[in-house]
């Protein structure tokens, strides 16, 4: 992998409000892994942040046309690539 | 005789599927609780034509992988008791990832129906679906459908019967591809299957395949104890690992992304949309009640208004049911002769179910409220706003409300639970609900702080509250230590658009918790409360009571014998002893 691709690497988490990324890869495995891609997270899919709760945590994302919430900690289980 | 039709709904939450149950079934549907799960399971009867359609409502689920308890109770129903015909109730506005369940029904060869629901919302939004073209491609008839107003809904009932007869051309099975090197896979393992007569002949060993590839820890299971069971496991294991060093991914990362893929395409083909990035009313409602600054503010009206109408409201209707129990327990007692059976009627059935029969009215209101959150879909933003706090407790944003109710009345809280999909949350939330002091608790700590503390009484009540807190969270902490160990479950939450909802659905929905709550006043509460009477009443000669009369009696004499001697005094003093005496009396009784 290039250098100036590793930068632009990152994950779900790192996206502020009103970012867009596409989905690389979903880090980690088992039930949570597969959850995340049943619901649409899948390589290749554009998420954007919509909002971030008034406590931060957790954050509104949309996918595939429809809103779903995650916290960081799951956020950031998600390679994407800002666009 | 009509001709009996056995239909599952199936669909993901938020596709309006309640909605259609209840139009279809109405007030006829019976509320239970899966086989050994807390899981509702919803049924209704109607006719159509010379048809009786025996409708059941599968639980809301987003796929058919064993990830939850309700995945497992929905698959089971399909795979082992085989209902003649599946309805999948699809959000047409929301095509894309509805129809990943719709495809693993499609793999589990079942006869399907498709409803694309609320078609209304996907055309303003702009999809103009071409429901023969989208049905074709799918292999399952599709029929456009608007839950609330009942649109469409005839002819579903239809296709549902041209199914169940076989006279629909566009039902056919087509397996959904999965890629060439995954099938090749599955046909491995497919054949090792195969082998074993028994299993192929009672699940589709296509479909069999799949789910081993995919690693389903349930299908596992099953089928590592039949015939030729560590044979199939071993090609699996094989085929699994060939698959993973092609895609350095592991397989249900491939084939999910190949499932979507399909639908990808079959939506491409089947629909086009007119207008883009259009702000929709959602967006501009969440744009205040989810607003960083207002969000919490109005949040916590809502919160008062639930409560205010819970415990306010409930409150007069709450007597008039008391004033009814009294009045029956006044009837029984001047009607009935002087017995057992009187006292337990009194004493335990109408004391014991009577007195959790008042809670009703604030149940239903609770509830009321509830479904209004719950069907316009400020629910799940209220368990957004509320995660991160509820999060650091160990729970999840939804439990806040059955929570903060608690204060209120634990009985209403406990029951507002099931509004908690994950049964661990649901659980744990019950547990530490208790803690949460209730109003009928209030009056009782006001007479000990005020007998105790005279000083400090109000810090004390205060600090009463705060410690049931306190160790709510700590209980909280120990449970998930303990009786709760293992993968919590991810916060994976959809946050569906704003809607209306129906007076009827709301109704429904409202009557079917409480009738719950009634059921079990009925059976396990009177049951219980029988038991209680039993406790108190028998022995019913003999026993501390017994030994209490005759001590009573005993004093009542002695102060007889020494009233009656004073009396012999007849002087001026006696008067004032006698009265001193009765004092002493009454005093050491």
């Amino acid at each position: 992998m290039g250098k100036e691709k590793m930068e632009k690497l990152l994950t779900l988490e790192n996206l502020r409000t009103g970012d867009e990324g596409i989905i690389i890869k979903i880090l980690g495995e088992g039930n949570f892994k597969k959850r995340l891609l049943e619901m649409g997270f899948i390589a290749g899919e554009k998420v954007k942040v919509e909002k971030y709760a008034p406590l931060k945590d957790p954050v509104e994302y949309m996918i595939k046309g429809y809103h779903v919430s995650l916290r960081h900690e799951e956020a950031a289980k998600i390679l994407v690539e800002k666009v | 005789m009509k001709k009996v039709i056995t239909v599952a709904l199936a669909g993901n939450p938020n596709s309006g599927k309640t909605t259609i149950f209840n139009q279809l079934t109405g007030a006829r549907q019976k509320v239970g609780n899966w086989p050994g799960v807390t899981v509702e399971k919803k049924e209704g009867k109607f006719f159509f034509n010379d048809y009786e359609i025996h409708l059941i409502d599968l639980p809301g689920i987003y796929s058919l992988s064993a990830y939850s308890i309700e995945e497992i109770v929905a698959r089971d129903f399909i795979l082992e008791r085989k209902p003649d015909v599946v309805v999948d109730i699809v959000d047409a506005s929301n095509l894309d990832r509805n129809l990943y369940l719709t495809v693993q029904l499609i793999e589990l060869g079942v006869k399907l129906v498709l409803s694309l629901n609320m078609i209304d919302v996907a055309e303003n939004r702009g999809y103009h679906i071409n429901h023969n073209k989208l049905g074709e491609l799918l292999g399952t008839p599709a029929i456009p459908t608007i839950g609330t107003k009942g649109d469409g809904l005839k002819e579903l009932l239809e296709e549902i019967v041209k199914v169940k007869e076989g006279k629909e051309s566009k039902l056919r099975s087509i397996p959904v591809p999965l890629g060439r090197e995954i099938e090749e896979e599955i046909l491995k393992v497919q054949q090792k299957i195969e082998k074993n007569s028994r299993l192929s002949k009672k699940y589709s060993p296509r479909w069999l395949s799949v789910k081993l590839l995919e690693n389903d820890k349930d299908i596992i299971e099953k089928i590592r104890y039949s015939q030729y069971g560590d044979k199939i496991l071993e090609q699996v294991e094989k085929s699994r690992n060939h698959i993973m060093s092609i895609y350095n991914e592991d397989p249900e990362t491939i084939i999910t992304e190949q499932r979507y893929g399909f639908i990808d395409g079959a939506v491409k083909e089947s629909t086009h949309w007119t207008k883009k990035d259009r702000i929709t009313l959602t967006d501009k409602i969440d744009k205040v009640l989810m607003n960083r600054i207002l969000g919490f503010p109005i949040f916590f009206l809502f919160i008062w208004l639930l409560f205010q109408g819970t415990f306010t409201l409930g409150g007069p209707p709450m007597e008039w049911i008391a004033s009814l129990v009294n009045w029956l327990s006044h009837i029984v007692e001047i009607h009935m002769a002087e017995s057992l059976l009187k006292d337990l009627i009194i004493k335990g059935v109408l004391g014991g179910v009577g007195g959790v029969l008042i809670f009703l009215p604030n149940i239903l209101l609770l509830f009321l409220g509830i479904s209004i959150l719950e069907d316009t879909g400020y629910m799940a933003r209220a368990a957004f706003i509320m995660d991160r706090v509820m999060h650091a407790i160990g729970l999840h944003g939804k439990s806040f409300i059955p929570l903060i109710m608690g204060f209120g009345c634990n009985v209403p809280a406990i029951l507002a639970t099931r509004t908690l999909e994950n049964k661990r949350a649901r659980i744990l939330t019950i547990l530490i609900n208790p803690l949460m002091s209730c109003s009928a608790r209030l009056p009782v700590y006001v007479l000990f702080a005020g007998a105790f503390f005279k000083k400090n009484a109000g810090n004390i009540i205060f600090s009463i509250y705060m410690i049931g807190i306190i160790l709510a969270i700590i209980m909280g902490q120990i449970f998930k230590k303990t009786l709760f160990k293992g993968e919590s479950a991810p916060f994976v939450m959809e946050l569906p658009p704003y809607r209306v909802p129906t007076i009827k659905s709301t109704f429904i929905h409202m009557w079917e918790r409480g009738s719950i709550y009634l059921k079990k006043m009925g059976g396990i509460i009177l049951v219980f409360s029988i038991i209680i009477w039993f406790l108190g009443a028998f022995p019913t000669n003999g026993g501390i009571s017994f030994k209490y009369k005759d001590e009573l009696k005993k004093i009542d004499k002695v102060y007889e014998n020494k009233i009656e001697e004073a009396k012999k005094l007849k002087s001026q003093k006696s008067t004032q002893i006698i009265k001193n005496l009765i004092k002493e009396k009454e005093e050491k009784k």
